[in-house]
C-alpha cells in the first residue's frame, strides 16, 4: 500500500478484461508514440505551429485594428489566419503537412506486420480481421485528433493570456470545427496509406507511392488542369461574362478533385467568417450584400460539400482496403 | 477412433487450376501427437490454415472441437493455438510484453495476466530472459517464446508448423521433448508439420504422409511400414563365423518358420525378410544347427524408408507420365 497510485485502483478495476479491439488500439497508440517517425512529425507540426503563431501574434495588432476587414473582431480566428507573407498561415501549412503525417502513420501498417511474421500470428488469435484494420486506423486518428485538439486549445489559451480578450462561442466552434476538419483531412491520407500498405508487399513501395500521390496533388495537379484547360477550352479573354463564369466553374470543379483544395477551401471558410461563397459570384448575386461575417451555421453549410467530399474519399479508400485485406492470403 | 477432436471431411483447396489440398479426410483424437509429414509445397500449411479458418476450403469441411472452422473461426481459434513456421514478434517490445499482448487479445483478466505470463515464460525455460527485447532473441528462443504464446492461452489443440526449422540439433531435442512433456501433462492434442523424418519419429504417436495435397498414408510407424512394405516389413540379418556346410538344408528350415517370407544369403551373411518378428526363432534355429552366430541385426523400416518409398513411387509416376506424353 506504499504507492499513492493505489487509490486509483478502483478507477481501473483489475478484473476488467479489454476487448481485442481495445487491446490492439492501446498497442498501436503506444507504438506510434514511441516511434521516431511520429516524434519527427510532431516536432515538424509543432515548429510550424509556433512559427505561424509567432508571425500572427506580431501582426495581430494591425489586423484587429483594420476596420475595413469585416473579420477584424474575431481575435482568435485572426490569430490562426494572420500572416505577413513571410510565412504561410497555419492551415496552409497543415494542407501539405497533414498528408505527410497521415502517410507517416499508415504506410507500413499491414505490410510490415506481414513481413515480420506477426500478422499471421496475430490473426491466429481469436480476433476478427477487420478489427485489426479498424484498430490501426482508429489508433492513428486518435493520436492526430489529440494532437490537433491540444494545439488549438494551446493556441486559445495563449491567446487568452496574451491579449486578455474573452473568446466568443462562435469563435470556439469555428476553431473546433477547424480541428475536426484537419483530422478528417489527415484521416483521408491515413486511409489511403493503409490501403497502399495492404496492396504493396514492401513498406518502401507503399511509402513512395503514397508520397507520389501526395506530390502529384500538391504540385502537378493544378499545373496539369491549367494546361489541359488552356488546350481544350477557349481563351477566357475572348469570352462573354457568363461564359467566363462557366469557365471558372469548370476549372474549380476540377481543382476540387484534389483533397488539399477541398481542405484549404473548407478551412478558409471556417476561419474567415466573411467568406460567403467558394465559387465565383455574379454582380447580381452580390448586389445588396453587406460585407459582414456569416454566422457559424452558414459557414458550416458552405463547407458541407467539402467535408462530405473528404469523408467520402476516406471511406472509399477504407472500403477498398477492407476489400483487399479480407480475402487476402495471410501466409508470408 | 472415439471422439475425434479434429475431423476433416473431403477437404479440398484449389489455387486456380492447382490443387493444393485434394479431397483430404482425417481424424485426430484428443491427446494425440500427430505429425503431418511431407515435402515442401505438399499442402501442409494450407491444411493447417483451413483448420484455423484462416483460409477457405474450396470443398469439404473442417470440424475442430465440434465446431465448423470455416463458419465459426473465432470460436475455433479460442481453443486452438497456432505457431506459424516463421513466427515473428514485435521487436520493440520485450518478450514478456509480447506475451502479455497475446494474453490480452485472448481475454485474460488484467489481474492475473502478468503472473500468468511470467509463469508461462518459466515453463518454456525463458524465465531469465523474459525482460529482453524480442529483437535480441535467437531463433531457438523465439520458437520457445512462440510456444509460450500458445500455452498462455491454455488451448485444447496446438498446431505447430515446422517448429524445428533453423534450430540447432540440441535445441531441437529440447524443444521436442518440451512439446511431448507438455502434451502428456496437460492432455494436449498436438499437430506438428515437418519434413524432418527423424524428429517426427521421436515424438509423434501417429503420422500422416502428404504428397501433392493428398494424404497417402496415415498411422503409427508399424502400421505405416506394414501398409507400405506389405509382408516385407522386417528384415533380420544374421552373420555367422564359418561358412554353412549345407546352406540348402538351413534355407529350407528357415523358410519353414512361420513368418519368414524369403531368405537371401551372401557368404556368411543371411538376410531374412519377415512379416512378423520371429528373430528369437531364427537365432534358435542357427544355434541348434551348431552355427557360431556373431551378429544379429534387426532392420525395421523407419520413416526414412517409408518416406523414400513414397518419394520413389512419386518419381516413378512422374517419369511414367513423361513417357506417355
Amino acid at each position: 500500500m506504499g504507492s499513492p497510485l493505489v487509490y486509483f485502483n478502483s478507477l481501473w478495476p483489475k478484473e476488467h478484461t479489454y476487448s481485442p479491439f481495445e487491446v490492439m488500439v492501446r498497442k498501436e497508440v503506444g507504438d506510434h508514440i514511441r516511434s521516431w517517425r511520429f516524434i519527427v512529425m510532431l516536432l515538424l507540426v509543432l515548429f510550424t505551429f509556433a512559427g505561424a503563431m509567432y508571425v500572427s501574434l506580431t501582426n495581430l495588432g494591425k489586423a484587429v485594428q483594420n476596420v475595413n476587414d469585416p473579420d477584424h473582431v474575431f481575435v482568435y480566428l485572426k490569430l490562426l489566419t494572420t500572416s505577413d507573407n513571410s510565412l504561410p498561415a497555419f492551415h496552409i501549412f497543415i494542407s501539405f503537412l497533414g498528408p505527410l503525417l497521415g502517410i507517416a502513420l499508415g504506410f507500413d501498417a499491414v505490410n510490415s506486420e506481414k513481413n515480420n511474421g506477426t500478422l499471421v500470428r496475430l490473426l491466429a488469435q481469436p480476433v476478427y480481421r477487420d478489427q485489426l484494420l479498424l484498430a490501426k486506423f482508429y489508433a492513428a486518428l486518435l493520436l492526430v485528433g489529440v494532437l490537433f485538439l491540444s494545439l488549438v486549445l494551446l493556441m486559445v489559451g495563449a491567446g487568452l493570456m496574451l491579449t486578455g480578450v474573452p473568446i466568443e462561442a462562435a469563435e470556439l466552434f469555428r476553431i473546433l470545427a477547424f480541428a475536426v476538419l484537419s483530422v478528417i483531412y489527415v484521416g483521408f491520407w491515413l486511409s489511403l496509406s493503409i490501403g497502399l500498405s495492404v496492396a504493396f508487399r514492401h513498406a518502401a513501395t507503399s511509402a513512395i507511392t503514397a508520397i507520389g500521390i501526395w506530390l502529384f496533388f500538391t504540385v502537378f495537379y493544378q499545373i496539369v488542369v491549367n494546361m489541359v484547360a488552356r488546350a481544350v477550352l477557349p481563351d477566357p479573354a475572348s469570352l462573354q461574362a457568363e461564359q467566363v463564369m462557366a469557365y471558372n466553374n469548370i476549372l474549380l470543379s476540377f481543382f476540387r478533385v484534389a483533397p488539399s483544395q477541398l481542405y484549404t477551401d473548407a478551412a478558409t471558410t471556417l476561419l474567415m467568417p466573411s467568406v460567403r461563397s467558394l465559387g465565383p459570384l455574379t454582380m447580381e448575386q452580390m448586389a445588396g450584400a453587406i460585407p459582414a461575417p456569416l454566422p457559424f451555421r452558414e459557414s458550416l453549410m458552405i463547407v458541407w460539400p467539402q467535408v462530405t467530399g473528404l469523408l467520402a474519399a476516406s471511406t472509399v479508400c477504407f472500403a477498398g482496403t477492407y476489400f483487399l485485406f479480407m480475402r487476402r492470403e495471410i501466409r508470408s | 477412433m472415439e471422439n475425434p477432436i479434429i475431423e476433416l471431411h473431403g477437404l479440398t483447396k484449389n489455387y486456380g487450376a492447382k490443387k493444393a489440398v485434394d479431397n483430404l479426410s482425417l481424424k485426430i483424437s484428443k491427446g494425440e501427437i500427430f505429425g503431418l509429414l511431407g515435402p515442401n509445397g505438399a499442402g501442409k500449411t494450407t491444411t493447417i490454415l483451413m483448420m484455423l479458418g484462416l483460409a477457405e476450403p474450396s470443398a469439404g469441411e473442417v470440424i475442430v472441437c465440434g465446431t465448423n472452422a470455416t463458419r465459426h473461426p473465432i470460436a475455433v481459434r479460442r481453443k486452438v493455438g497456432y505457431l506459424p513456421d516463421s513466427a515473428g514478434f514485435y521487436d520493440n517490445m520485450t518478450a514478456l510484453e509480447n506475451l502479455i499482448y497475446i494474453g490480452r487479445l485472448n481475454g485474460i483478466a488484467e489481474r492475473e495476466i502478468v503472473s500468468r505470463a511470467q509463469k508461462t515464460m518459466e515453463m518454456v525455460g525463458l524465465g531469465a530472459e523474459m525482460h529482453k527485447k524480442a529483437a535480441v532473441y535467437s531463433r531457438g528462443m523465439k520458437q520457445r517464446l512462440g510456444l509460450a504464446d500458445l500455452l498462455i492461452r491454455e488451448p485444447a489443440v496446438m498446431i505447430l508448423d515446422e517448429p524445428t526449422l533453423g534450430i540447432d540439433p540440441a535445441g531441437i531435442r529440447d524443444f521436442l521433448h518440451l512439446i511431448r512433456q507438455l502434451s502428456r501433462e496437460q492432455a494436449l492434442t498436438v499437430i506438428l508439420s515437418s519434413h524432418h523424418l527423424h524428429q517426427m519419429q521421436q515424438i509423434c504417436d501417429r503420422v500422416g504422409i502428404f504428397v501433392e495435397g493428398k494424404l497417402l498414408a496415415e498411422g503409427n510407424l508399424e502400421t505405416l511400414s506394414g501398409h507400405l512394405f506389405g509382408k516385407d516389413s522386417l528384415v533380420v540379418q544374421v552373420s555367422v563365423r564359418e561358412a554353412v556346410a549345407a546352406p540348402e538344408v538351413l534355407e529350407r528350415q528357415l523358410r519353414g518358420l512361420d513368418g519368414v517370407n524369403s531368405v537371401v544369403t551372401t557368404a556368411n551373411i543371411w538376410e531374412l525378410s519377415c512379416h512378423t518378428d520371429v528373430t528369437p526363432d531364427i537365432v534358435r534355429l542357427f544355434v541348434q544347427n551348431g552355427l557360431n552366430v556373431t551378429c544379429v541385426h534387426k532392420k525395421e523400416y523407419g520413416l526414412d524408408e517409408i518416406y523414400h518409398r513414397f518419394f520413389e513411387n512419386n518419381v516413378k509416376k512422374e517419369s511414367f507420365q513423361w513417357e506417355v506424353r
